[in-house]
């Protein structure tokens, strides 16, 4: 198909104003600009500061350093996307498939495009400059992973081992390595904890669960999900059960995690070092962004 | 049959005797039904159900010997995302509700076909904290009321859904929102904004209902030389919040409307607004014809945790005592003397942390290291309060208080914030403390008088939805895994339940068509409705 160009002046304004009504009727993307207007604005960044603690902190912590749900964002590589334009698309418009809802006010204040380039401007004044590395070996971290330290039997990365935990692929790039250490060490410590937002109806906590059947079968797992009345979970050979609680003969529900504390016994520091060096590679490639 | 059942008889009688039967008769609603709203309990005429707030139905045909066998009659999609909140009205048939965004409509309410819809065109530059939502309309005469997210009051023919006046209260730009049902009193409308998150100045807006003229504003920041205004340091007052964003109650045999307000601003931030910041966190009684202030009881002083007062203040009368009840955001239950404002008992009926002593009055009072610190400090209950807007209830038959409990406590951040006008103003922020146990709700029945409880519902994780009581001896409300539950009043036994497939962040109401009653609430992003097979 052709495109006739109008040369007379009279058909130039019709079409100009025909292509002013277009913008009108398709409005440009939010993210028109792709650069970061205030980039090192050392004040911009304060101001950020302010509505990243208004509207961010709640999930991703103070001082940006990751809380309960959200991820760290002072890593230098993150898990959906490091450009300015990326940062902008993530806040403006949440992230599919996340609890980051977009900044229209349903958890938080709305945002205006100007905020959101303010807290972009603070997430950068926090950022470390080089990626995050942790000293081990992600060779044999793999080795460990699949082996003897046997955390694939629960975790999956890329595709491959468990189902019971928590899939481990992107949570290299999400957490910090005191919170990933601490979690190996520690796994009760902190299991995930819901929101209920309407943004996000329900986030599996991983918390422990044992029933016994009307009929007399024991079943040991964890939750997927859980109202009053009912309960879904997958056991520990991953099958998927669904039940209602009343017509059960015994339910109990734990926070003690499935997963064993990892002592100096069971894993010495080089070789945690090493998992991590392991999550770490695996968080920030390209796969694990997919 | 019960006297609330043989009333629903009579209006299908008149309505057959009429010859309208099949079609809804669209009878004018006068100020004296409003104020005689119990007496045709088939008919959901204001936010809470009527003026006392009770949110009580006299209903009695769903009842603890049949509840159980409660099924879906109808489901009207709105087709929006985001938190729907409206209280539906039902007037002789016909059902008025809002959503997301402003929209509005009119159903059949024996099938939920709609009669009207109406949206409004929003700026695109609108932006309400905590979701663009609408709690529901006012109706009297021939329109219903709704207040805007870009802060106007409209009014809509109640046959057309056509807008029939319009009127800007105030520059949306600055950050007020209207988000709450208005309340219809005599012939104003009566309106109350939102914007504690922006340094807003709250108010209290009367409207004429046939012309949109406004009569009166109650400013809830005194201006200088008014009583109150030396409780703001120095020019804290004029970004000082206290909106008013739940819709009030009403004693027509005194003449005394009672509204709410909310938090000073910014929030999370006392330094450099020193003193008690009224009227933020008050109940204020107020005369509807002139708007002026009879008194004020200021629940938590000098705020620092958004704790604000807007829950509905529930009218109860108890051995002769006229009495104002309400369970606030700050977990403490607070029994007033509303013939005088003065303030009876104050009882915690969720966990609290931040007061272990009272003050002369009686009233809590903060400890001194219960304010927030930079780094963040633990304290109960969390910055969504212990309840919230979700409407409590009063059941005159089983004489208890009925309240959606919060257990959650949070880390409340300060720091110093510039006021920017239409941006943010929290001075910092809180999130959850998840060193604590995981947080649960529940539903708490409570002995009024003495705040007592009676039993409780555990709720898994704190929901948001509020409760109804009914003649049936029956209490319903939702919870945050999409259940909608009805429970035996006397000793909070579930009966009944039901998956609507997503959170409940809205109060529930009855009503009756042709003599077979319903209830209904809102879910999702649609609108439910139960009755007997």
């Amino acid at each position: 198909m052709s495109v006739l160009i109008p040369c007379n002046k009279s058909s130039y304004i019709a079409f100009a104003t025909a292509a002013l009504l277009l913008i009108g009727l398709f409005p440009v993307p939010a993210q028109a600009q792709s650069k970061n207007p205030y980039a090192g604005d050392a004040k911009v960044a304060k101001v950020g500061e302010f509505q990243f603690r208004s509207n961010c902190a709640f999930c991703h912590g103070l001082g940006a350093r990751g809380g309960g749900r959200g991820p760290d964002l002072t890593r230098a590589q993150k898990r959906h996307g490091n450009s300015d334009a990326e940062m902008f698309r993530n806040i403006h418009d949440g992230i599919a498939g996340t609890a980051m809802p977009a900044a229209v006010g349903s958890i938080g204040v709305a945002m205006t495009e100007e905020e959101i380039w303010q807290v972009i401007t603070y997430i950068r004044s926090v950022q470390v400059k080089a990626p995050a590395q942790a000293a081990g070996n992600s060779a044999h971290g793999k080795e460990l992973f699949y082996g003897s330290a046997t955390c694939g039997t629960c975790h999956m990365v890329q595709g491959k081992g468990g189902r019971l935990g928590p899939d481990l692929t992107g949570t290299g790039a999400a957490r910090s390595l005191d919170y990933l250490i601490d979690s190996v060490r520690h796994p009760s410590k902190r299991l995930a904890i819901g929101i209920t937002e309407a943004t996000k109806e329900f986030s599996q906590e991983y918390e422990s669960v044992t029933v016994v059947t009307s009929d007399g079968q024991k079943f040991m797992g964890v939750v997927l999900n859980e109202d009053d009345f009912t309960v879904q979970m997958m056991d520990t050979r991953e099958q998927i059960h669904m039940f209602e609680k009343e017509k059960l003969k015994s339910f109990e529900k734990s926070r003690e995690s499935l997963m064993p504390p990892y002592d100096q016994k069971m894993l010495s520091d080089k070789d945690l070092q090493d998992i991590v060096a392991y999550l770490l590679a695996v968080g920030s490639s390209r796969e694990a962004a997919q | 049959m019960s006297r609330a059942i043989r009333m629903v008889g009579v209006v299908s009688l008149t309505i057959c005797a009429l010859g309208i039967s099949g079609r809804v008769g669209l009878a004018q609603v006068t100020p004296q039904r409003l104020v005689d709203s119990s007496k045709e309990p088939a008919n959901w005429l204001m936010y809470s159900g009527d003026y006392s707030g009770r949110r009580f139905s006299a209903l009695d045909q769903i009842n603890t010997a049949n509840a159980r066998t409660l099924v879906p009659k109808w489901v009207y999609q709105t087709a929006t995302t985001g938190k729907f909140e409206t209280t539906p009205l039902v007037v002789d048939g016909v059902l008025y509700g809002t959503g997301v965004d402003d929209r509005a409509y009119a159903l059949d309410a024996r099938t939920g076909r709609p009669i009207w819809q109406y949206q409004r065109a929003l700026p695109g530059d609108v932006r309400p904290c905590c979701g663009r939502v609408n709690r529901g309309v006012a109706i009297l005469g021939d329109k219903v009321f709704l207040g805007t997210l870009d802060a106007h009051v409209i009014a809509l023919d109640a046959k057309t859904g056509n807008l029939r006046w319009d009127v800007v209260a105030v520059d949306y730009r600055k950050g007020y929102t209207f988000t709450l049902a208005p309340l219809a009193i005599k012939n104003l409308v009566i309106v109350g904004v939102s914007g504690g998150e922006y340094g807003i100045s709250g108010f209290i807006d009367a409207y004429d209902a046939n012309t949109g003229a406004r009569k009166w504003r109650f400013n809830t920041i005194p201006g200088p030389g008014e009583p109150g205004h030396d409780s703001w340091e120095g020019e804290s007052w004029k970004t000082g919040g206290a909106p008013a964003w739940i819709t009030g109650v009403y004693e027509p045999t005194t003449n005394t409307t009672y509204w709410t307000t909310g938090n000073p601003s910014p929030s999370n931030r006392g330094a450099a607004r020193g003193g008690d910041n009224l009227y933020s966190n008050c109940l204020l009684a107020l005369d509807p014809d002139s708007g002026k202030l009879k008194w004020h009881f200021q629940f938590t002083k000098h705020d620092e945790h958004d704790w604000d007062a807007t829950q509905v203040p529930v009218m109860i009368e108890d051995g002769g005592k006229h009495l104002i009840v309400q369970a606030n955001r700050n977990g403490f239950y607070y029994v007033i003397d509303r013939s005088t404002g003065k303030l009876i008992s104050a009882t915690p009926y969720a966990k609290i942390t931040w007061s272990s002593t009272k003050d002369a009055e009686g009233r809590p009072a903060a400890d001194q290291d219960s304010s927030p610190t930079l780094e963040g400090r633990a304290v109960c209950p969390g910055a969504a309060g212990a309840t919230n807007w979700m409407s409590p209830t009063y059941d005159p038959q089983t004489k208890l208080f009925y309240v959606t409990a919060r257990e959650q406590c949070d880390i409340f951040s300060t720091a110093p914030q510039p006021y920017e006008e239409g941006h943010a103003y929290y001075g910092s922020a809180y999130f959850p403390n998840d060193e604590t146990e995981p947080f649960w709700g529940a539903l708490r029945a409570i002995e009024p008088r003495s705040g007592n409880l009676k039993w409780e519902y555990k709720h898994r994780s704190p929901t948001w939805s509020g409760v109804l009581s009914t003649a049936g001896g029956l209490v319903f409300t939702g919870d945050a895994e999409g259940n909608f539950i009805a429970l035996d009043a006397a000793s909070g036994k579930v009966l009944w339940h039901f998956q609507t497939g997503a959170s409940i962040y809205s109060s529930p109401m009855s009503f009756a068509i042709e003599g077979k009653q319903y209830v209904g609430v809102a879910s999702g992003s649609a609108l439910f409705t139960f009755g007997l097979p």
